[in-house]
């Protein structure tokens, strides 16, 4: 079913860890498809039309990646497909065939990404729950653009929602994020 | 990863969530028990459980028990550092782990353990210090023992007891055993501000570093062992019920493993959430009443509106308006609309429930964890001990979180599957089956004499009653509190004033929301109180200043915002300014925004604040659910509501009720004003003021009034 799943980390373990669907498994599609999520190749036989968000979160455990919406219009499942922001809810299981996926538990290995370190350093998250998709999103800016105007922050991030109102605080992390040495000297 | 220091004998309990921090070596334990699934309150040997908040272990863990539900407010850290502070130790010592359901944790001002209407710092303000005073006098007594000196000459500092001698000190863990022998303390002294270490600084929050690494747990996190994923069709029209339903559809779907209704609607359980949501949309469902002509919002407003006139109840009076008004040189009178408005919290509704035949476990975002606790226990019959409710991450809260509906489908469907089932709304679910900010309308009358003084002051707020469902017993004469909150305490002293509440029940389900019944009156109030002024050719401050006679708190902010921000003068090309004060929560807030309208849109540039909270716990923390209320109420006030046509909501998603975006947030300057007194709540307290400083400066802008919300440019 899962090709791997060593090194992920669940926010409960010892109880999570969901690592195949409960009960024998119904194997429907014959078509294994192929991908490499957060640098380890994976082959999955599951629904083709499955949206990636919920083979991320109930196959894989990977829960940093949001359900918010389910239509592509929050932002919180952003994830990067081939360094590319998308959102994991309107990305099916057969788009990501042979194709490269990063999620949050992904973008560093040690939850030390530049980012990260900004995010915190500027305290940014109050419910947090948007956070892992503002953060993806901020990371393929940078990945873009390393050294963003406040214009190109401005169209990249409009594309997540935050409901707490953490806007101003994103803004702050992702220039420091940019611009170490603005910060440090 | 395995909490290594747990070692056996020292705790039944397995911690079984332990995320290593970065700052620091912190944890946050979201403790599920899965083979014991009623937790004890009673410490084990071993452990020194001082009161309900603390627990010392012999190899110096410390665990600081959470029982508010940490929605992105920061009571995490807040009540945390009021325990830390008394009992000296720093942050990075401490472990905090969710309370369970004890009577220990009701939040005195609800009367039920629950987080909400800005209610816990409040009620954890001298509570919890004395709980850490308590156990740092304890443990202080016990090394006094222990080498035989008076406590005089013992101080504790970093979890640690210090002799004066600079020499000897035992730490914490230590001294747990000599401490649990000790008698219990009666009465503390609290530490005075000026030696306050944590308390007025700005320590990190303790959930952010998991937060940023998407490991947070949020109750859509949660997974247990042979857990099953549901989705429920509900009728889209509230009160209507299903009649007919064919599943063999939806069984059909890959995944899905029973179809069966319940009482909420028909349930789609399956092995994973996709294969649940794909399921419903098989479904073919019939419900009656198919719909609802009355829950439509046009004929709810024309219900509000003949509320506007006819009996009432007196929610607050003094003089006689009538004769002040007769009597007054001038005489306005403005009806202020304002439309239904949804949660939407980010993270979408859900609960877990592994209901057994001896137990029930709930793994919730919830804020209301002893309603949450009764629901199960009348859903399952069993008794308390036996219900367990674990807190997650809430992903937003904002009132819609104190409801049990989504608690109440968990433990049906976990009994009747007899499996550990974990319900999810979809998005469209959450807009569907919302309980709204409801619909209001405002009469107000003002009379001003011939030296332009406000003499007579008249407010009928018309709307349904909030209380009814939820707190029936609290409505005392006709008047629901929740609903007049913000009109019937009006700051203003004015020698003739009448408040009314016109009670005018409607079919839309409705519920508490973010600033509570402050977040439409002030809108009405702080409007009307600008229209006032200018009839009198008064500026807003001016206006204000004058009929907050003796008010020295609100006064002080009014001061503070016209030297700092200059209110009079004028702003940069195209802009206006628009003033609200709200006092709320025992806190006050005065917001000055800064306005302009580019291409019929109102854009907001910048929004100043005042604010007067009281003693400051956590500047940054204060600051942070300003910018927050102000970014839901801007939401409320520019973007959108909700509106119902023939029984059903019209908005059933972020394409048709937005958000504020990224782009769109304007700059926020807070100003925090401390001061000696208690201190007050600021979760709620920038939202009801955003809406009409905003009107205020379009008014400015326009010339035109602006009497309802969401705020319309129509026919500029």
């Amino acid at each position: 079913m899962i090709g791997s799943l060593a090194g992920l980390l669940s926010p409960f373990p010892g109880i999570c860890n969901a690592t195949a669907p409960y009960g024998p498994l119904i194997l429907t599609w014959d078509a294994m498809i192929s991908f490499t999520l957060n640098g380890e190749p994976h082959a999955l036989d599951l629904d083709p039309e499955m949206p990636l968000l919920w083979v991320l979160r109930d196959y894989f455990g990977l829960m940093g990646t949001k359900y918010g919406c389910g239509r592509s219009q929050c932002g919180a499942c952003t994830i990067h497909l081939d360094g590319a922001p998308v959102q994991a809810c309107a990305t099916t299981l057969a788009q990501v065939a042979g194709r490269s996926i990063t999620t949050i538990e992904g973008l560093s290995p040690d939850g030390r990404h530049p980012l990260q370190l900004a995010w915190i350093l500027e305290q940014v998250p109050q419910c947090g729950y948007c956070q892992p998709g503002q953060i993806m999103m901020a990371a393929a800016l940078l990945n873009k653009h390393p050294r963003p105007t406040d214009a190109q922050i401005d169209e990249a991030m409009s594309r997540v929602l935050c409901r707490c109102g953490t806007y101003d605080g994103i803004r702050r992390a992702i220039h420091r994020a940019a611009n170490p040495e603005v910060q440090n000297g | 990863m395995a909490d290594a220091a747990n070692g056996p004998g020292l705790s039944r309990r397995t911690l079984l969530k332990v995320g290593l921090m970065a700052s620091g070596g912190l944890a946050f334990g979201f403790r599920l028990d899965a083979s014991a699934d009623v937790e004890t309150t009673s410490p084990p040997p071993g452990e020194l459980a001082p009161n309900a908040w603390i627990r010392i272990y012999p190899d110096d863990r410390i665990e600081l028990m959470l029982a508010r539900s940490e929605e992105g407010q920061g009571v995490m850290t807040a009540l945390s550092m009021l325990i830390a502070e008394e009992l000296e130790v720093g942050l990075d010592q401490v472990r905090v782990v969710m309370a369970p359901v004890a009577p220990a944790y009701k939040n005195r001002l609800l009367g039920e353990q629950a987080t909400g209407q800005s209610t816990s710092v409040r009620d954890a303000w001298v509570r919890l210090r004395d709980a850490g005073a308590t156990a740092r006098t304890l443990l202080i007594r016990a090394a006094a023992s222990r080498w035989q000196v008076p406590t005089s000459e013992c101080h504790a500092q970093r979890g640690a007891v210090h002799h004066s001698d600079g020499l000897r000190h035992l730490s914490y863990g230590a001294l747990v055993e000599v401490a649990a022998g000790l008698a219990p303390i009666e009465q503390v002294a609290l530490k005075s501000p000026e030696r306050w270490r944590l308390l007025g600084t700005s320590p990190q929050r303790l959930d952010v570093p998991e937060k940023v690494r998407g490991r947070a747990g949020f109750g859509l996190d949660v997974r247990l062992p042979g857990l099953l994923f549901a989705t429920l069709y509900r009728c889209p029209t509230p009160g209507s019920r299903v009649q007919a339903w064919v599943a063999a559809e939806a069984m059909r779907v890959p995944g899905v493993q029973d179809v069966f209704a319940v009482r909420s609607g028909v349930a789609v359980l399956a092995d994973s959430t996709w294969a649940a949501i794909k399921g419903r949309d098989k479904l073919d469902v019939s419900c009656r009443p198919s719909s609802n002509p009355r829950l439509d919002t046009q004929r709810i407003e024309a219900r509000l509106r003949i509320g506007l006139k006819g009996r009432s109840a007196v929610a607050r009076k003094r003089g006689n308006v009538s004769a002040a008004l007769a009597s007054a040189a001038q005489e306005i009178e403005a009806i202020y609309q304002i439309g239904f408005q949804p949660h939407a919290c980010m993270e979408p509704i859900s609960c877990t429930a592994d209901v057994r035949s001896s137990t029930c476990s709930l793994y919730v975002p919830t804020q209301a964890q002893e309603a949450a606790r009764a629901v199960a226990c009348q859903m399952t019959g069993l008794p308390s001990e036996r219900v367990t409710v674990h807190t997650s991450f809430l992903g937003g809260g904002y009132g819609r979180r104190l409801e049990q509906d989504f608690v109440a489908e968990a433990v049906e469907l976990s009994k009747a599957a007899r499996r550990p089932v974990q319900v999810l709304w979809t998005r469209e679910d959450d807009f569907r089956h919302d309980y709204f900010r409801p619909m209001t309308l405002h009469r107000l009358r003002g009379g001003i004499d011939d030296q332009g003084q406000v003499t007579a002051w008249f407010h009928r707020v018309v709307g349904p009653s909030v209380l009814a469902r939820l707190k029936p017993e609290a409505i005392r004469d006709g008047i629901d509190g929740a609903m007049v909150e913000g009109a019937a305490d009006l700051p203003y002293e004015i020698p003739a004033l009448r408040v009314e509440y016109r009670r005018a029940d409607t079919p839309a389900p409705i519920g508490l929301w973010r600033g509570g019944g402050y977040a439409h009156n002030c809108f009405a109030v702080e409007c009307f109180i600008d229209e006032l002024a200018s009839l009198t050719g008064r500026d807003p401050i001016a206006m204000r200043r004058q009929l907050l006679v003796g008010r020295v708190r609100q006064q002080k902010l009014l001061d503070h915002v016209e030297a700092r921000f200059g209110l009079s003068a004028t702003p940069p090309d195209g802009r206006a300014r628009g003033l609200a004060l709200v006092s709320a929560f025992a806190s006050h807030i005065a917001q000055v925004a800064e306005v302009s309208i580019e291409a019929e849109r109102i854009k907001v540039h910048r929004v100043l604040c005042a604010v007067d909270c009281g003693s400051v716990l956590h500047p940054e923390l204060v600051r942070s659910q300003i910018r927050s209320g102000i970014a839901y109420g801007l939401t409320a006030a520019l973007k959108g509501e909700i509106t119902f046509t023939d029984g059903e909501v019209d908005q059933l998603g972020f394409d048709a009720y937005p958000l504020l975006r990224f782009d769109e947030m304007p700059e926020v300057v807070v100003d925090l004003l401390p001061n000696e007194a208690d201190p007050g709540g600021v979760s709620g307290l920038a939202v009801p003021g955003i809406a009409p400083a905003v009107a205020n400066a379009v008014r400015v802008l326009t010339g035109k009034s602006i009497r309802s919300l969401p705020i319309r440019l129509g026919g500029l």
